[in-house]
C-alpha cells in the first residue's frame, strides 16, 4: 500500500515500538500452523477459544486413540489373545455420556459469554457502511459520535496483484511487496487494495454490512470475525483496535469468478491522524457533492459506482 | 440355519438372465443392480478426482497456471455434487442392494423392479449434470450449496444443474422406500428389528433421513428454477425474497444430508470391528439408539452451517448447544468400537485397517467439528479451509474409507474369491499417509487464513498447499490400484471359503461364496449365534 510508507514517518517512535510486538499478526508467514490472536480484545478471546477447543480435542484424542493403541498391541491374535465374550459394561457407558456432556458444558460456557460479548453492537464510537460487489468493497462512513459524514470510497485490488493474478501472466507473485505498517517490505500479493479502510483505534467501531449483488463476507483474520454482506440484508458488527497497523484480509464467500480478488485492508492509525483523514475527506466528499446535489437528501447514502 | 440345503435348494434357481441387456439393464436382482450401483459410483469418484485435480494442480502454486478463475469454480462446484451424489451417496446403495436382502434372510429387494428404476435414473441424471461442462455459459460455478443469487447467473447449465438434483432426488427416494420395505416386511422369522445387524439399522435410518430431505432439496432447487426463469423472487432481496431463506431450506436439507453419508459408514464399521476382534459388537443396542439419536439430532442443527449470516443471538446459541449434543451419540459410537477391539483377538486384514483408519480419522473430523461448533471460533473458521480439511476428514477418510472397507470385506462373498493381502495392505497404507499428506495441512492453511474455493492464494500458503497437491498425487494412484487388486482377485484369487473370516458372523456368510444369484428363496432359520454381533441382549 503506497500510503503505508508515509505514514510510517508521521508515528512516533513509542507507537513504532509498540506496533512492532504485534508486527507478526499484521498477515500470516510461511508455513503457519495455528490462527493467530489478532489485534483487539474480541480476537483475542476468540483466540483463547479456539485453544482451549484445540487441547479439550487433543486431551480426548490421547484417551481414546491411546486406548485403541493398547488395544492394538495387547489384543492381538499372533501373540495369542483369547477374545472375551463381554459386549456390555453399563458403569463404563454411563462415564462416557455423562463425561462428554461435562466436557461440552466447559466448552459451551465461554463460548457463549464470548457471543453475547460480540453481540453487543450499542454504544458504538462510530458507524461504518460496508457494502459487498462483485468484486469490490464499498465504504460508507455514516458518523463519528453524533456527527454525520458522507465520505464514501470503492477499494479494489491493488493493480500490480491485479496484473499479476492473470492466467500465465508472466509475473512474479512473489516480487508483490510493500512496506507494512512498522515499514518492513512484506509480500501483499492479493492482499492489498487501492484505498484502504481507514480506522481509528481504541474506539468502538460499529460496522453495518450488507451485499449490494450477491453474497459475499468481509473478513480480517485479525478482528476475530467475519460477517456474510448479503443483499436485502444489513447485519451489525464491532470492533475496537487497539494495535496501529495494516490488517489484511479477503472475502470469504464465493461470489463469483473473481471471489479470490477482492482483498480487505483495515489500517488502523491514532485516532487524532483518523480525525485529521476523515475530516479531508468529508471536505473533499461534501464539495464535490454541493454543485451536483444543492438539496442532498439528510440520509446521504452515497451513490453506488 | 441349514446352509448346505440352502445352497442346494439356490442352485436350481441360479439361473441368471442371458445376454447383456437382460443380465444388466433389465436386472431386477439386487446383488447385479448392487453391482451396478458400485461400478456406477468407481466411475463417478475418478471422474470427480479428475476435477479436483484441477482444483490442486491450480492451488499449486501462487499465481494462476493452468484455468481461469471461473473454471476453477466450476470445478470446485461439479467436485462437490458428483462427490455426494455420484460417488458416495449411491456406493452406499449398491452396499444396501447388495447385502440387506442377505443380512436379513431376504429373497430380493422388497419392490425388485423400482430398485431397477432407481439405478437406471442415476447416469441419465449424471450425464444431465456432467453435460452441462459443454453448454454455452459453462458448468454450475456457485458451489455445490448452490446458494442464490449467485447460482442463479449462471447460463443453461442452471436447468440442467435442477433437473439433474431432481432426478438424483427420485432415484434416492425410490431406493428408500425399497429398503424401507424390505427391511419392515422381509426379514426372515426370527430377525426381530433388534436382532437386525447395526448395517441393516443404519439404513433403515438413513432411508428414513432420506425420504424426509430430498423432497426440501428438491422444493429448494425448484425455487432457483422459478427465479431463474419464471420471474420469481424466492430468494431475490429485490422482489421481496429474502437469499438467507434458501440457506435454511438447503441446510434443512443439508445437514441430515451429511449424515445420510456417515450413518451406513458407522453401520459397516459395526461389522467389521467385531468380525476381525472375534468379540462381540459392544453395546449394540446403544449403537442402535446412538444411531437413531444422531438421526434425529440432524434435523435441528441446520443453523450450524450458517453462523455468518447474522442470525440472532438466541438463534446461534440454540444452534451451537444443539450442535454440541451430537458429540454425545457420537462419541458413544466410538468408545463402543474401541470397546469392542479390548480383549479381543484382532487380526489385521485390509478390512479392519480401513476400520481402524476410519475410527481415528473420523474421530479427528469430529474434533474440527466440534471446534466449528463453537460459534465465536467458527467466526473465525466459517468459509476456509479449516472447514474443507473437516469435511474431508468425515467424508473421504470417513465414508470412502468406510466404503473401501466393506468392499474388501464382502469382496470374497460377491465373487467367491480372496484379493491379494499384501497388495490390499499397500493400497491401505499409501492411502493412509497420502490422504493426510492432502488434507491435514489444510488445517493449517485455514486457521492461517486461506479462503476455501479461491483459485489464486498470497505467497504465504505456498508451501502448505504445494504439500497438499503432492498428497492429493498420492491418492490419485489409489483408484487404479484398487482397481488392480480387485480385477486380479477376480481373475486369479484364490477361492473364498462361505464363512471368509475367521470371526464373521451373519446370515451372509452362512451362505457360499460367490452368493447364488437367488439366495434365501426359503426363509433361514435364525439362530443368535448367527447374528452378526454376537449378543442382542443390550
Amino acid at each position: 500500500m503506497k500510503a503505508a510508507g508515509s505514514m510510517q514517518g508521521k508515528l512516533g517512535l513509542g507507537v513504532a515500538l509498540t506496533a512492532v510486538a504485534g508486527a507478526a499478526h499484521a498477515l500470516a508467514e510461511p508455513w503457519q500452523l495455528n490462527m493467530t490472536p489478532g489485534v483487539t480484545q474480541t480476537s483475542r478471546e476468540v483466540y483463547d477459544l479456539h485453544m482451549w477447543g484445540l487441547y479439550v480435542c487433543i486431551a480426548i484424542g490421547v484417551v481414546v486413540f491411546g486406548a485403541m493403541i493398547v488395544a492394538m498391541f495387547k489384543f492381538r491374535k499372533s501373540k495369542g489373545a483369547v477374545p472375551a465374550t463381554w459386549s456390555h459394561n453399563t458403569v463404563a457407558e454411563t462415564i462416557w455420556t455423562i463425561v462428554p456432556i461435562l466436557i461440552l458444558v466447559a466448552l459451551a460456557w465461554p463460548a457463549t459469554n464470548i457471543m453475547i460479548k460480540m453481540a453487543y453492537t450499542e454504544q458504538s464510537d462510530m458507524t461504518v457502511k460496508i457494502t459487498g460487489y462483485q468484486w469490490k468493497w464499498g465504504y460508507d462512513y455514516l458518523n463519528v459520535g453524533e456527527k454525520p459524514y458522507h465520505v464514501h470510497f470503492i477499494s479494489r485490488i491493488d493493480p500490480r496483484s491485479d496484473r499479476t493474478r492473470e492466467l500465465r501472466s508472466g509475473q512474479d507473485p512473489w516480487a508483490v511487496k510493500d512496506k507494512d505498517y512498522q515499514g518492513v517490505e512484506r509480500n501483499t500479493y492479493l492482499l492489498d487494495v487501492d484505498h484502504p479502510l481507514v480506522l481509528p483505534t481504541d474506539t468502538k467501531i460499529r460496522f453495518v454490512v450488507t451485499g449490494d449483488d450477491v453474497i459475499h463476507a468481509w473478513w480480517v483474520p485479525q478482528l476475530g470475525w467475519k460477517q456474510d454482506a448479503i443483499p436485502g440484508i444489513i447485519n451489525d458488527d464491532w470492533t475496537n483496535i487497539h494495535e496501529p497497523g495494516i490488517y489484511r484480509g479477503q472475502c470469504a464467500e464465493l461470489c463469483g469468478q473473481d471471489h479470490g480478488f477482492m482483498p480487505i485492508v483495515v489500517k488502523a492509525v491514532p485516532k487524532a491522524e483518523f480525525t485529521k483523514w476523515l475530516d479531508e475527506q468529508e471536505a473533499l466528499a461534501t464539495k464535490a457533492d454541493a454543485p451536483a446535489a444543492p438539496a442532498a437528501s439528510p440520509t446521504a447514502t452515497p451513490s453506488a459506482p | 440355519m441349514t446352509t448346505h440345503a440352502t445352497a442346494h435348494h439356490d442352485d436350481h434357481h441360479d439361473d441368471k438372465p442371458h445376454g447383456f441387456l437382460h443380465r444388466w439393464v433389465y436386472s431386477t436382482n439386487h446383488k447385479d443392480i448392487g453391482t451396478l450401483y458400485l461400478i456406477f459410483s468407481f466411475i463417478m469418484v475418478c471422474i470427480g478426482a479428475a476435477f479436483s485435480g484441477v482444483i490442486r494442480t491450480e492451488l499449486m502454486k501462487p499465481g494462476l497456471q493452468f484455468v481461469q478463475p471461473y473454471f476453477f469454480n466450476e470445478m470446485t462446484t461439479m467436485h462437490g455434487l458428483v462427490m455426494i451424489f455420484g460417488a458416495i451417496m449411491p456406493s452406499f446403495v449398491g452396499l444396501a442392494n447388495w447385502m440387506i436382502p442377505m443380512m436379513i434372510g431376504a429373497p430380493d429387494m422388497a419392490l425388485p423392479r423400482m430398485n431397477n428404476w432407481s439405478f437406471w435414473i442415476l447416469p441419465f441424471a449424471f450425464c444431465l449434470l456432467l453435460g452441462t461442462l459443454f453448454v454455452p455459459g459453462g458448468a454450475p460455478a456457485g458451489g455445490w450449496t448452490m446458494y442464490p443469487p449467485l447460482s442463479i447467473q449462471g447460463g443453461d447449465s442452471v436447468a440442467m444443474m435442477v433437473f439433474a438434483i431432481h432426478l438424483m432426488g427420485i432415484s434416492s427416494i425410490m431406493g428408500s422406500i425399497n429398503i424401507i420395505a424390505t427391511i419392515l416386511n422381509m426379514r426372515a422369522p426370527g430377525m426381530d428389528l433388534l436382532k437386525m445387524p447395526v448395517f441393516v439399522w443404519s439404513w433403515l435410518i438413513t432411508a428414513f433421513l432420506l425420504i424426509a430431505v430430498m423432497p426440501v432439496l428438491a422444493g429448494a432447487v425448484t425455487m432457483l428454477l422459478t427465479d431463474r426463469y419464471f420471474g420469481t423472487s424466492f430468494f431475490n432481496a429485490a422482489g421481496g425474497g429474502d437469499p438467507v431463506m434458501y440457506q435454511h431450506i438447503f441446510w434443512f436439507f443439508g445437514h441430515p444430508e451429511v449424515y445420510i453419508m456417515i450413518l451406513p459408514a458407522f453401520g459397516i464399521i459395526s461389522e467389521i470391528v467385531p468380525t476381525f476382534s472375534r468379540k462381540p459388537l459392544f453395546g449394540y443396542q446403544a449403537m442402535v439408539y446412538a444411531l437413531a439419536s444422531i438421526a434425529f439430532l440432524s434435523f435441528i442443527v441446520w443453523g450450524h452451517h450458517m453462523f455468518t449470516v447474522g442470525m440472532p443471538l438466541g438463534g446461534e446459541l440454540y444452534f451451537m448447544f444443539a450442535t454440541m449434543l451430537i458429540a454425545i451419540p457420537t462419541g458413544v459410537k466410538v468408545f463402543n468400537w474401541v470397546s469392542t477391539m479390548w480383549g479381543g483377538s484382532l487380526t489385521f486384514e485390509a478390512p479392519m485397517l480401513w476400520a481402524i483408519a476410519f475410527i481415528v480419522l473420523f474421530t479427528i473430523g469430529g474434533f474440527s467439528g466440534v471446534m466449528l461448533a463453537l460459534v465465536p471460533a467458527d467466526f473465525q473458521y466459517q468459509d476456509t479451509y479449516f472447514v474443507v480439511a473437516h469435511f474431508h476428514y468425515v467424508l473421504v477418510t470417513g465414508a470412502l474409507f468406510a466404503i473401501i472397507g466393506a468392499i474388501y470385506y464382502w469382496w470374497p462373498k460377491w465373487t467367491g474369491r480372496m484379493y491379494n493381502e499384501t497388495w490390499a495392505k499397500v493400497h491401505f497404507w499409501w492411502s493412509a499417509v497420502f490422504v493426510n499428506v492432502l488434507f491435514f495441512p489444510q488445517h493449517f492453511l485455514g486457521l492461517a487464513g486461506m479462503p476455501r474455493r479461491i483459485p489464486d492464494y498470497n505467497v504465504a500458503f505456498a508451501d502448505w498447499n504445494f504439500v497438499s497437491t503432492i498428497g492429493a498425487y498420492g491418492m490419485y494412484l489409489t483408484p487404479f490400484m484398487f482397481f488392480f487388486i480387485l480385477w486380479h482377485s477376480k481373475k486369479h484369487g484364490a477361492p473364498a471359503a462361505a464363512r471368509a473370516w475367521e470371526g464373521a458372523h451373519g446370515l451372509e456368510w452362512t451362505v457360499p461364496s460367490p452368493a447364488p444369484f437367488h439366495t434365501f428363496s426359503t426363509p433361514p432359520v435364525i439362530r443368535d449365534e448367527d447374528l452378526a454381533h454376537g449378543d442382542v441382549s443390550h
